[in-house]
């Protein structure tokens, strides 16, 4: 059984239908990317999956158990961190007291120090910035705050939205270095991206979404070779 | 010079009653949005509560032991806390979704209900009631000519005492971090895995049980208690929400700065000025603050997240 299954899943807000029945899987220890274009419902996806938005039909299973409706701070317990669109960084409180927020429902204080200090390690701009308030940090280094405090919560299973978005090439860069260290080191990611580029590079599954339904999957080497992707999406005529 | 003095000491007693109330407003303004207009009834709640209990222990007549005003203390702002989460749990947690427009009428259909229950003969009545002297209404010390009660230097010393823990509890706790966070983004301190619901009604219960401390020093301080329905507690909880407003609400430091800059204008206005318009001189500070610094003297402008 996958890690996570989603299954026919269906939103909707007021009268606009954005997703609908969505199906995919992640198994333990893979990367799965979903792209797509701006509004085709990869951010839905993600909410959906972590209690955010009450999805109208459809299941979404993680762990083997039905979570479908259940509130997101329950989801979180279960061992599943949500790194929001727009970063949802705490802007109010210090970058140390972010990272703290991220471990808020673990009781083991030596693993937090050390899941922090490891956290710290790929992100040294954060590092340096313990004590300043979050909100004065760059975009870059909230993005890089956002994914540190994820993994702060030790996750099975990380949910990224948009880590590239309004950030510089190199910074892009060095973010996606750093998912596929985070990737490596065992942990499940499933990662939105507009930068379809990069998620294919990193993924080892990816699944196009368009106006909220999946329309192609595959392994994601196979997807950067499609002719129709790389039209549509990576920019090559 | 005596009567300055004598103004300031005043200013200093009244300013702490106006912070325990007007933190009520802001602890609930910064994790929900919207202004309890109910708050201002739990404050008269709570003198009453204290009055009801006081009397109940039959320390009216008797002089009272030394635990009593602590004993009040504790048993009101407990009921009010109780009485803080209940409203918050059946008024305003189903319109949690609602427009806050409908919670603001909502609020002050709870306001409205709270003073009429008030009033009912078995809940504490129409008639005004004499407080029970719980401390000794006399001069501890005389300070160059200016008198310094007994009374005004234990509500200071316990406003401090609450303030001091409040400020705690926010900035150095994992609870407080968790208000904090609650306060920026409730969709996102959910992701952290906190339960935004048990954070509001604690806050609630928080706010509530401060003002229940300012229900009772008040009524200590002046000790006829008018009847639960009376204007005087609704310009009173006016001017805990100016005081909120006028230090920028939301910002637990800058509810007791609006606090006690509000008191001395009132104060100082009665004295030096005229004594009928005090009530005026905290309104024309609030005008003041709206036109020149809308975000309040501590409040900081809010800045559209990109």
């Amino acid at each position: 059984m996958a890690l996570l299954e989603v299954s026919g899943l269906d939103v909707h807000y007021g009268g606009i239908h954005a997703l609908k029945g969505v199906t995919f899987s992640v198994e333990q220890g893979q990367v799965v990317t979903l792209i797509g274009a701006n509004g085709a419902g990869k951010t839905t996806t993600l909410r959906a999956i972590s209690g955010l938005v009450k999805p109208s039909k459809g299941s979404v299973t993680f762990k083997g158990r039905t979570i479908t409706g259940m509130p997101a701070h329950q989801i979180v317990a279960l061992g599943l961190a949500h790194a929001p669109e727009g970063r949802g960084i705490f802007a109010n409180l210090t970058v140390d007291e972010n990272l703290q927020m991220g471990a808020y429902l673990r009781r083991d204080p030596a693993g937090v120090a050390k899941d922090t200090r490891h956290a710290l390690e790929l992100f040294p701009r954060i590092a340096e910035r313990l004590h300043q308030n979050a909100g004065t940090l760059s975009g870059g280094e909230q993005q890089m705050l956002a994914i540190a405090r994820a993994l702060v919560a030790k996750p099975t299973l990380l949910l990224l939205d948009e880590p590239s978005l309004g950030l510089a090439p190199q910074i892009v860069q060095l973010i996606f270095k750093i998912v596929r260290s985070i990737a490596a080191e065992g942990t499940t990611i499933l990662l939105v991206e507009q930068n379809a580029h990069q998620a294919l590079n990193v993924a080892h599954t990816a699944h196009v979404l368009e106006v909220g339904t999946l329309v192609t999957s595959g392994p994601a080497a196979e997807l950067a070779r499609d002719d129709k992707i790389r039209k549509a999406y990576l920019g090559v005529h | 010079m005596t009567t300055f003095l004598q103004t300031l000491v005043n200013s200093i007693g009244l300013g702490s009653l106006y912070a325990l109330t007007a933190l009520g407003y802001t602890l609930v303004y910064g994790v929900l949005r919207f202004i309890n207009f109910a708050h201002s009834d739990v404050f008269t709640v709570g003198a009453w509560a204290s009055f009801t209990l006081a009397s109940a222990f039959g320390w009216a007549a008797t002089g009272s032991p030394w635990f009593a005003m602590p004993l009040v203390l504790l048993l009101a702002m407990a009921v009010c806390a109780a009485l803080g989460i209940a409203i918050e749990f059946l008024a305003y947690r189903p319109l949690r979704k609602a427009p806050r427009l409908n919670v603001l009428i909502t609020a002050i259909g709870v306001s409205l209900f709270l003073q009429n229950v008030g009033q009912l003969k078995w809940v504490f009545g129409t008639q005004p009631q004499p407080m029970p002297p719980l401390l000794e209404d006399s001069s501890l010390a005389e300070v160059a000519g200016v008198q310094i009660r007994v009374i005004d230097v234990v509500v200071v010393v316990l406003t401090v005492f609450l303030l001091m823990l409040l400020e705690f509890l926010i900035y150095r706790t994992r609870l407080g971090r968790a208000m904090r966070a609650v306060s920026f983004d409730e969709k996102v301190a959910s992701l952290m895995g906190i339960n935004v619901n048990r954070i509001i009604t604690l806050t609630f219960g928080i706010g509530s049980a401060l003002a229940a401390a300012g229900g009772l020093f008040y009524a200590l301080k002046y000790t006829g208690l008018k009847q639960p329905a009376d204007a005087t507690w609704v310009l009173l909880g006016l001017k805990a929400f100016v005081a909120a407003v006028v230090g920028g609400i939301g910002n637990v430091r800058g509810a007791v700065a609006g606090a006690l800059l509000i008191a001395f204008v009132e104060m100082f206005g009665a004295q030096y000025l005229s004594p009928h318009m005090r009530d005026l001189y905290v309104f024309v500070i609030l005008i003041a603050v709206l036109m020149f610094k809308p975000s309040g003297l501590f409040g900081k402008a809010v800045v559209e997240k990109v």
